[in-house]
This record gives C-alpha cells, structure tokens and sequence, in this order.
C-alpha cells in the first residue's frame, strides 16, 4: 500500500453529496485533498441502496426470513435514502455541466409535477399549471380565478430582477407576497398551490415577510424555467438513483488528484491552539480482524458532515420519511413512470408540507413493473409520526412494502468554522430538490476558502480528455 | 434497462458502429494509464505521475470497412489504491482490461483478485483481457522478469481471459491488445438489443443542446 502523504491542504469527512461536490471542486482548483469515510460505500446518508440493503438497514423482517427474495435481483434496485429530484435549470444542474460530471452520468426527466387540492374523501390531485395557458386549462381553479392565476403568471415571465419596470408597481424589496397575491386577486387555495407547488415553500412563513416577495417570484421562475427546459416536469433524475451524483464528483475528484478512502475510521482530530492540525485514523475493511492500517496526516482545514462532529452540531428539527415500494403507478398521476406529489400543509390541517417523490424502473432503481415512492415531511409531534405521513399514504394505493424509522434528526453546524477551521456540513433538509444543498456547498466554500465559489470555465482545464 | 453499449449506422457512413465500455483494473502503477495514453494519443510518458485530469477518453478502432468500433475507456483515477473505487466505475462495464506488471509478483496476484471481482460481479458476458506490461524492460534486462509468459498465459486460458504481454513504453501489443478485444465483443447481439443512433438516451444537460424540449424518451 503507498504512503498517504504527509500533509494534505483539505481532509474531507463523509462521502455524502455536498461533501463531494466540494472535494470535486476543490481537486479541480489544484487543492491536495484527502477524502475519507467510515463507511465501504460512498454516499453516506444520501447513498441509494439495494433492497437487501434497505431491509437489513430497518430491520422489518423476521428473524430467519429473507423477503428481499422475493423483489427480483437484489442488485436491480437502487433506492435513494434522501428523497430528492434537480431542478433542471438549477445549481446542482449548472455544477454538474460546470465540471462536465454529466459525462459519468445520465439524466431522464420526471414525468409528472402534482399538487393535492382538498382533503380525506374529497382530496383531488391535479398537475402544478406550468405557464399562463396551462393555468386556463387547470382543474384546480373555476373560470374567473383562471383568468387571474394567467395574470400573476404572465407578469412572473416577464419580471426581471435588474428592470425595476417589470416589477409592476410593486415595491418587491420590500413589500410582502401576501401583497403581491392580493393585487392579482388570487385566491387562497391558488396561493397554496403556487407558495407550496411552484416556489415550493414548506410553510406559509413566506407569506407575511417583508420582502420575500422577491425570492417567491425569483423561485417562480427557477420552477417555471426548469419546467420549460424538457417539457413534463421541472425535475430530472439520474439513472441508477441519487447515489450516483456523490460517486461522480468523488471520481472528479480523484480525477484531479484527490485520494479516496472508505472503511476508515477517525481516531482523533489534532489541534495546534484552537485550529485543527491533522488527523489520526485506521483504514481497516469489514471482516478483517487485523489491526487495519494506521496512519496520521497534516492539514489545516476539515470539512465534513454533522456525523464525524457530534460535539460540533445542533438539532434543528426532525424529518418523517417512508420508504414505499408499490407495484403500480400512483393513482391520479396519469400513469406516469415518476412524479412529484406536494400536499401542501394547509389543505391536511398541518403547518408543513408532505412531499412524494416517485421514481420507478424507467430510472433503472427497481426491475420492472415496480415503483418506489418515499413520503416525507417534517415532525410536527413527538410521537404517531405515523400518523403524521398518513395523508400521503393515502395518495399510494396498495403498498407492498413500508420501510419507516425513527425521525431522523436535522443537524446544523453550531459555529461557522472560523475558529476551529473545521467547517461542517447541514443535513439534508426537507426540501423536495438540491437548491439548498447547493446552497450550502456555497456557504461552505465562502466559509473555508474566503471567496466566492464560481463553477464556471472549471472545465476549461480538462484538454486531456479525449475527443467525445 | 439501457446498455452502454449500442450500434447504429455510423452517421455518414454505411456498416455497423458499436459503442463499448471499458475499464482498467490493476494494481496502483503497473501501466494502465499509460496503455491508455498510447492506445488513444499514440503518447508515453517516463514520468508519468498517477492519473490527473484523464479518466474519460474514447478512442475508435476500424475492424474491417465496414465495422467500426468506439471504446468509451475508464480508468480507475486511482480510487483502487485504497479499495474505493465506486459501484458507477463498473457500471454496465462491457469489457475490462485488468493490467500486472511483469517485473512485480504481486502485482499478478493483484490481477487475479480482480479478476475474480469481475467475473462474480459484472454481467456474465463481459470480455476481459489480462495484460502483462512493461515488456520493454525484460527485452534489455530478462533478468528482471518475475512473471513467467507461460504462467500468465496458463492462467489466463483457464480462467477464460484475452491475454497478452504489452509495453506502452514501446507501444507493442498495445493496439493488438484492443483490437482483440473489440473482435470478441457482441456486435451481432447488442445490435440486434438496441439499435440506435444515439448512444447516450436520457437528457442532455448542456445548455447549448438543440432541441431539449420533449427529448428524453428512451426509444429502445
Ligand atoms: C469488479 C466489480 C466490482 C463491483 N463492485 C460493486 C460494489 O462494490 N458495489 C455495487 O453496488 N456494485 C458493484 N459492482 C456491480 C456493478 O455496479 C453493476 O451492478 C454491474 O456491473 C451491472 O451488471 P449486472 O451484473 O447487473 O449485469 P446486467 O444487468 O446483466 O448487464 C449490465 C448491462 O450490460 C448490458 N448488457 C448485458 N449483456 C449485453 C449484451 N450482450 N449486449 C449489450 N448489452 C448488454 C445490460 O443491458 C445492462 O445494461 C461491481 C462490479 C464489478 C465488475
Ligand atoms: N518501462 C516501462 N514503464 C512503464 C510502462 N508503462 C508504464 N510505465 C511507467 O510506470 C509508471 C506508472 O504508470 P501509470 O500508467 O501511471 O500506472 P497506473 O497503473 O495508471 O497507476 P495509478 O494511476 O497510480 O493507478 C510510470 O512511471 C510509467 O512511465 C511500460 O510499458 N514500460
Ligand atoms: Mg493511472
């Protein structure tokens, strides 16, 4: 085995995605980065796996039973732990093409983009009305509310952040978007649809903040623009699941000159004063009973995820998730292979959305003729979370498996870094898509670099690559 | 599913055009790069530090006038040093070839190991080719072989692999090593699986792409 070096200029702790796209884009930029998990896989918490993995992972089986057998080739399915879908006109989309990781990678559309409007019994699903003429053909609204949402959505298309003109005699720096609907004369179940489908607010926070007016059109417009980039939905999804986009950065990296290691361990963190100076760690392989190989490194800077820094983070709040495997479509979504279902809060009676994301064999996650839709929405309670996550379950029809854990803890970092120059990542939130792991990656970048993360021109470098 | 692999007529040309996957396997330093370099750019380098910055490159081989063959090559970026290389390295991997040095035992062993992988691991039909490098430094000094031809070739029979002694230093065997390779892959059969001009289904994420709305539907 080859000498790690002596010092690296970034440790990087967990394969998870923000954790990769940082490294990715660091090895790029000439750092000498060394990227480590504890884990034989890559991915962390946002991994997809097998659905043996999966079983053996909640452990709903009974002793002596093997009911992954009967789901086909264990290998034939990839299920996502972290339920999310890109943007296509996003950030994660534009850092994919940025550092030409598409080339490892490839992309299918979502086929479909719901909203639940109602409740119990009388709930109906409808599609997310894209522009102005899907908004006059939407069962979600009567005659005179179409006409309305047309409106709001035309003045949306046509706002630009640098025109004040477009901004319709709003004042939107400050002004709320509760404002904003009331000029339009919208309605209060198409303000649901539009803060919690379109701009894809959890909550109704937004409504009454000053000045969020402009982030809810800005956010209008990413979900309006994705959905105009293919044509069915405004989210795309890679074959073989979401783990495969911490792998393709991991392998950017590598590319660049980073050292990957997984089954490795951290013995100690090692500090000169208050700022971190190295690590202590021991690689060692599941089932080997030796020792493993130990090993020290210098560096002045660690990022990594909350899991490596139980000492370092705070709880910020718990997701409700459920991993269900159906052998149909999900009803009302016209047969479609994958889809986004949102129920937004107010219409079930609660203060937090409940998402469904559905991907199925036309993204290579599962063998044919089966779907996988996870439901998930933050813990208002302390216990029936169940009970909590039901209005979702009521949109699936027959469930032939149900895979539920505890609620999962949110962590956030409790210092910034600066001090200690170890920079921590968020959990993965709620959100229905990446826009706020991105987010994040760029705050981590600010923090640990001191300058502005820009992904443009990063492949310019890469004239060893051959001709395509 | 979709398969890496696909033909289609070869725009502006009459015959048949496959597209493959190939990866390298090996220990850390016994040449992959290096073969690579030379198959794709006709280039050595006696300095070559580990991979930076080229682990993607194509390169298309003409087996007759009328069948042309485009390898997609992978190498392993140096993950496999410490035992991470990732699930997505060997996805839909149609063939491999798995390198050893011939003046390092163990770096035979290295490439049984791989082997073994490969074969409980990837699909059954994958081609895989065993490759002895650095023939170049046995020529002058045959002392410094540990490798037996005969042992590699032994092994290789029994275990069902393509074989041969290569130098990407002097390029020998290196262009054979992938023309054999490409004459035992399953033309017949992935034409006859999917047949279509566009290897890549799926979107296209560039901003530039003509024509992205409503593409995306897999027509196999
Ligand atoms: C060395 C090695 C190590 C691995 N390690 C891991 C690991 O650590 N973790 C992990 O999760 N996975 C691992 N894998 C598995 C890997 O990620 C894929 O799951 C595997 O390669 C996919 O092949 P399959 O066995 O599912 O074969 P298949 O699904 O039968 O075939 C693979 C693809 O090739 C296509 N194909 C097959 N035959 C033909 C043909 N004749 N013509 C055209 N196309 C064809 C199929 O359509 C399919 O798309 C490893 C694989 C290898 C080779
Ligand atoms: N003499 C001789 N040297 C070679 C040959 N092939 C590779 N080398 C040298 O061996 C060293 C390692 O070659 P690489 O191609 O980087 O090896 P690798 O297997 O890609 O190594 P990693 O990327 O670290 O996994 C370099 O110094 C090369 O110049 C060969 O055929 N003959
Ligand atoms: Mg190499």
């Amino acid at each position: 085995m080859d000498e790690i070096a002596p010092e690296y200029d970034v440790v990087v702790l967990g394969t998870g995605l923000t954790e990769c796209v940082l490294s990715g884009v660091l090895s790029v930029k000439g750092k000498k980065v060394l990227h480590i998990d504890r884990n034989d896989h890559y991915g962390g918490e946002a991994a997809s796996v097998n659905i043996e993995a999966l079983f053996k992972k909640y452990g709903n089986y009974a002793n002596g039973e093997e009911p992954w057998k009967k789901y086909g080739r264990v290998n034939d399915w990839n299920i996502d732990l972290v339920p999310k879908l890109l943007m296509s006109n996003g950030e994660l989309t534009n850092i994919l093409v940025s550092t030409d990781v598409t080339r490892y990678l490839e992309f299918k559309q979502i086929a479909g983009s719901y909203v639940q409007q109602g409740n119990g019994t009388r709930a109906t699903v409808a599609k997310v009305p894209s522009d102005a003429g899907e908004a006059l053909r939407s069962p979600l609204m009567g005659l005179f509310e179409k006409r309305r949402a047309k409106r709001f959505l035309e003045w949306v298309g046509a706002f630009k952040e640098d025109d004040p003109a477009s901004y319709g005699g709003l004042n939107l720096n400050v002004c709320t978007m509760k404002e904003v609907y009331d000029k339009y004369g919208l309605e209060a179940t198409t303000r649901d649809f539009i803060g919690h489908a379109m701009a894809l607010y959890q909550t109704d926070e937004y409504i009454n903040q000053k000045g969020a007016a402009k982030e809810t059109v800005q956010r209008i417009r990413l979900y309006v623009n994705s959905m105009a980039r293919y044509g069915k939905s405004p989210y795309i999804y890679p074959l073989y699941g979401l783990g495969e986009l911490p792998q393709g950065f991991a392998r950017l990296s590598a590319i660049y000159g980073g050292t990957y290691m997984l089954n490795t361990t951290i013995d100690e963190i090692t500090y000169d004063g208050s700022k971190v100076s190295g690590i202590k760690a021991t690689m060692r392989e599941r089932g080997d009973e030796s020792e493993g190989m130990k090993f020290s490194t210098k560096t002045k800077k660690i990022l990594g995820d909350p899991s490596y820094f139980p000492g370092k983070v705070q709880i910020v709040g718990h997701l409700l998730k459920a991993i269900c495997i159906l052998t149909h479509p999900v009803p009302n979504t016209d047969n479609s292979d994958s889809a986004q279902l949102i129920i937004p809060q107010s219409q079930v009676g609660r203060r937090n959305d409940i998402y469904i994301a559905i991907v199925s064999s036309a993204h290579n996650v599962c063998p044919k003729g089966y779907y996988i839709a996870i439901v998930s929405t933050i813990a208002e309670g302390s216990s029936n979370h169940h009970l909590e996550l039901q209005p979702g379950f009521d949109r699936l029809g027959r469930i032939e498996e149900k895979f539920m854990g505890p609620a999962i803890p949110l962590y956030e970092p409790l210092e910034s870094g600066m001090n200690d120059n170890i920079f921590i990542s968020k959990s993965y939130d709620a959100t229905s898509h990446f826009e706020t792991t991105t987010d994040d990656v760029r705050d981590i970048y600010r923090r640990a670099e001191g300058q502005e993360l820009v992904v443009e021109g990063l492949r310019e470098g890469t004239n060893l690559v051959g001709e395509e | 599913m979709s398969a890496r692999a696909s033909t289609g007529s070869r725009p502006g040309g009459q015959g048949r055009f496959a597209q493959f996957k190939l990866v390298l396997l090996g220990e850390s330093a016994v040449g992959k790069s290096s073969l690579v370099l030379r198959f794709v750019k006709d280039q050595f380098d006696d300095y070559r530090e580990s991979t930076i910055g080229a682990a993607f490159l194509t390169q298309t081989i003409a087996l007759d006038d009328h069948t042309t063959v485009k390898f997609e090559i992978w190498d392993t970026a140096g993950q496999e040093r410490y035992k991470s290389l990732a699930p997505m390295y060997y996805r839909n991997a149609n063939c491999a070839v798995v390198v050893y040095d011939i003046t390092q035992a163990s770096s035979l062993d290295k490439a049984k190991a791989w082997v073994k992988e490969l074969q409980r691991q990837a699909n059954e039909n994958i081609i895989i080719a065993l490759a002895g490098n650095k023939l170049d430094l046995v020529t002058e000094h045959p002392d410094k072989r540990v490798v037996s031809t005969v042992d590699a070739e032994a092994y290789a029979r029994e275990a069902g692999l393509l074989f041969f002694e290569t130098s990407a230093k002097t390029a020998e065997n290196v262009r054979e090593l992938f023309t054999a390779i490409a004459r035992k892959l399953p033309l017949e059969q992935a034409g006859a699986r999917n047949l279509r001009s566009n290897p890549r289904p799926g979107v296209d994420l560039r901003p530039e792409a003509p024509g992205t709305q409503g593409a995306g539907a897999c027509n196999c």
